[in-house]
């Protein structure tokens, strides 16, 4: 299975095993969602589970925290990342904090879904990574895979959670994993291991972090499509990297992340994200707060440019293969 | 949650979804628009106030009939030298669209999107406001830079991101900005122009200025909260602003009804806020410009704002990445009542005998040989992909007016992995 096909199969097993899951948003119904992610669940669980929601991302997620103190498990789709800043209000005001203020009175067990990332070309509204927006506010998950195996099993788990979840798809790995090397031929997630996807329900737990590539030069910490290209430039350099696939921001999984850097003694951090308070930063003070005699070097961040994504300089602004590969260098050169 | 009600001798409550009438392979017959005849709406003083005339919000300007004569109230009476003017922006920008769409399936650009069967929508509005006003348009109003006679090859610079690109290649195809021509930098973000453009035109009265603003934005649209606050701060301080929503029935798969279309009409948004509310037939150019024209007369008379719904439809595909016979039925398009906004003002000028098959037949020659040399000439600029065309480090102009330090740190930080990589990237 592809990224879209397992995200599709979790919706698929969840709506079978619980009739309180719906799944709404914009084009999510009849059409099956513009990334095709929702195709076939309307016709399978009818027109109140799976329904089109018009177009105001403040109502959607407005409407889907009301459905959750309900009692119901509503996944509302948000089209793309970029456009979640107008349910700014809702996320973060409301949602994240409705468990808190009425002393779990009420609660908003929902899971967002929202296609994000840049590398498709899509200028500067349909490729930003706002993930660390969100961390930042107390009472909120965030949820990013990176694998169609992790991208179902979080899923699953996203959904049975009883606090509200952002989930983040990283949509240049929909297809097929990427190594950063934009001129080459699209991969495919045929024959990848993490592509063998059971049909049926399984979870992977919210919280833990995947060690994606064992290694005892140093860490490298990263999430989503970023995974992939630390992967290649990884091999490409010969490092004897370990490689921690985060999968969740929040709860991070704080043990994986200090027993590896305690291990390695360096730790590089890569994102998507604008480095100025992206989740980099946390990261970074982590590892400095708890490891710091354990380090060799000082830690590294790669992440995106402070600049809007702009359009037809992306892959200047993507932080590829040549931009780990020489921060790389640096954390090992000390 | 248990499916038994908690009071079973009530009876269930049940939520409505609302559904299109035609999905794929469905016959079409749209026999339930209703669709008034051309003379049959009265035309308000423009100093009336807006809630004496609410049926205007629930029917059809329209002012061509079925003879394609223009008729009734509204008709404009332009001079046959503006009719022709009005073809020629909209036969300029279908040959555009044309153009453009094929460029991008070629591979010369990243996306694209038409306007096809809505070319009245912002050509005939366009012809009847001022070229000073300021427009705010959403991403399917080519036809306004079209108009005001902005260089297509400027506009296919920015659609290929290239090294004539105005915007420097930041912006996604078709977001044009062209603020001598009156055109606001276009937003993916849908809607965020509309109270935008009511604080330009607060700015504009408060300064005692005689230029309006006009917003345009999609049915779908209309859902966004900010419609709703452009709606109000507009209605308090009768801001000289004229909102188009532009009904073309299909908010990419989703149809009118997923705005509330079922419940009303996108004019009758405007009498809750106390507002001025027209529906125009946005497939006949004279309605459009002739409801423009009102609107925007009331604007300058200091009437405040106007919200015009264009009734139309979206004939082709909502982008270059949409497929719309998944979701609607083929027949859609040709089945539209209202027609083709090209062919109705050609047969109008042909019915005053202005107009004959063969000047049209030449006119849509010449636009298509105009396109095609815009495309040539546009196209020795480059085209997105083949290379790069911005000098690599005018990735981090225009985040700020200065470059603070940790932008020039990572402009040089850039530049390093450019020589680390060996790429024939340029420099400034
Ligand atoms: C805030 C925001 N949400 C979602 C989108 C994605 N999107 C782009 S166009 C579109 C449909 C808009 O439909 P409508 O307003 O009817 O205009 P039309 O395309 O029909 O001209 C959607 C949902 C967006 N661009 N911005």
């Amino acid at each position: 299975m592809n990224m879209i096909q397992a995200i599709n199969s979790a919706l698929d097993v969840m709506m079978a095993r619980d009739p309180d899951v719906i799944v709404m948003g914009e084009d999510v119904g009849y059409f099956g969602g513009v990334f095709r992610a929702t195709a076939g669940l309307q016709k399978k669980y009818g027109k109140t589970r799976v329904f089109d929601t018009p177009i105001t991302e403040t109502g959607i997620v407005g409407v889907a925290i009301g459905m959750g103190a309900y009692g119901l498990r509503p996944v509302p789709e948000i089209q793309f990342a970029d456009y979640i800043y107008p349910a700014l209000d809702q996320l973060v005001s409301e949602a994240a904090r409705l468990r808190y203020r009425s002393a779990g009175e009420f609660i908003a067990p929902m899971t967002v879904r929202s296609p994000f990332g840049g590398g498709i070309f899509g200028g500067q509204t349909h490729s930003q990574s706002p993930e660390g927006i969100f961390t930042h506010v107390s009472g909120i998950k965030t949820v990013i895979p990176s694998t169609p195996y992790d991208a179902k099993g979080l899923l699953i788990a996203a959904i049975e959670d009883n606090d509200p979840v952002l989930f983040f798809e990283p949509k240049r790995i929909y297809n097929g994993p990427f190594d950063g090397h934009w001129d080459r031929p699209a991969k495919s997630w045929a024959g990848h291991s993490a592509a063998t996807v059971p049909t049926g329900y399984y979870r992977v737990p919210l919280g833990k972090a995947a060690v994606v590539r064992p290694g005892e030069a140093l860490t490298i910490l990263a999430y989503g499509t970023m995974v992939h290209v630390c992967q290649a430039v990884v091999e490409e350099a010969g490092v004897d990297a370990e490689i921690l696939d985060l999968r969740t921001l929040v709860p991070l999984d704080i043990e994986a992340i200090e027993a590896s850097v305690k291990k390695t003694g360096r730790c590089m951090i890569v994102h998507e994200a604008t480095r100025t308070s992206g989740f980099g930063a946390e990261l970074s003070a982590l590892v400095q707060e708890r490891c710091f005699y354990h380090l060799e070097a000082p830690i590294e961040r790669v992440t995106g440019f402070d600049t809007p994504y702009p359009h037809s300089l992306e892959w200047a602004y993507f932080p590829g293969p040549v931009r780990i590969g020489e921060a790389l260098k640096k954390v090992m050169r000390t | 949650m248990s499916e038994e009600s908690l009071r079973p001798n009530l009876p269930p409550l049940a939520l409505h979804v609302p559904e299109p009438r035609f999905r794929p392979g469905d016959p079409v017959d749209f026999a339930e628009v209703a669709i008034p005849p051309a003379d049959a709406a009265r035309r308000p003083d423009t100093s009336a106030p807006a809630a004496e005339f609410h049926e205007l919000a629930y029917t059809l300007v329209r002012v061509l009939d079925e003879d394609n004569q223009a008729v009734g109230a509204w008709n404009p009476r332009l001079a046959p030298e503006v009719l022709r003017r009005m073809l020629r922006s909209m036969a300029r920008t279908r040959a555009f669209d044309e153009r453009m769409f094929r460029a991008q399936r070629q591979g010369k650009t990243s996306f694209y999107m038409k306007c096809t069967g809505e070319e009245a929508v912002a050509v005939a509005a366009t012809l009847a406001l001022d070229y000073e006003d300021m427009c705010f348009p959403s991403y399917r109003q080519q036809g306004i830079l079209i108009t005001r006679d902005y260089p297509l090859v400027e506009m296919m610079n920015q659609i290929y991101s290239n090294s004539g690109d105005k915007l420097h290649g930041k912006q996604l195809p078709i977001m044009y900005s062209a603020r001598d021509t009156g055109f606001f930098s276009i937003s993916g973000n849908l809607t965020t122009q509309y109270p935008q453009a009511v604080g330009w035109a607060m700015a504009s009265a408060a300064k005692g200025d005689t230029r309006i603003a006009a917003a345009w934005c999609g049915e779908g649209s209309t859902a966004e909260g900010d419609f709703h606050s452009a709606c109000t701060f507009a209605a308090v301080y009768r801001a000289p602003v004229i909102f188009n929503v532009v009904n073309n029935q299909w908010a990419i798969s989703s149809f009118s009804g997923f705005a509330g279309a079922e419940a009303t009409t996108f004019a009758a948004r405007a009498i809750g806020y106390g507002i001025a509310g027209l529906r125009v037939d946005g497939n006949d150019a004279l309605a459009v410009y002739a409801a423009t024209k009102w609107a925007a007369e009331r604007a300058r008379t200091n009437q405040g704002p106007t919200l015009i719904e264009h009734f139309t439809y979206r004939a082709e595909g909502h982008s270059t990445s949409d497929d719309p016979s998944q979701y609607r039925s083929a027949e859609e398009a040709t089945a539209w009542p209202l027609g083709d906004p090209i062919a109705r003002l050609k047969a109008h000028l042909v019915a005053i005998g202005e107009w004959d098959d063969e000047r049209h037949a030449a006119m849509d020659r010449e636009v298509a040989e105009e396109v095609r040399a815009a495309q040539k000439e546009a196209e020795k600029n480059g085209v997105l992909g083949h290379g790069l065309h911005q000098p690599l480090d005018s990735l981090f102009d225009g985040v700020f007016e200065e470059m603070p330090w940790h932008l020039r740190e990572q402009q040089a930080q850039m530049l390093a992995e450019e020589a680390a990589s060996g790429r024939p990237w340029a420099r400034k």
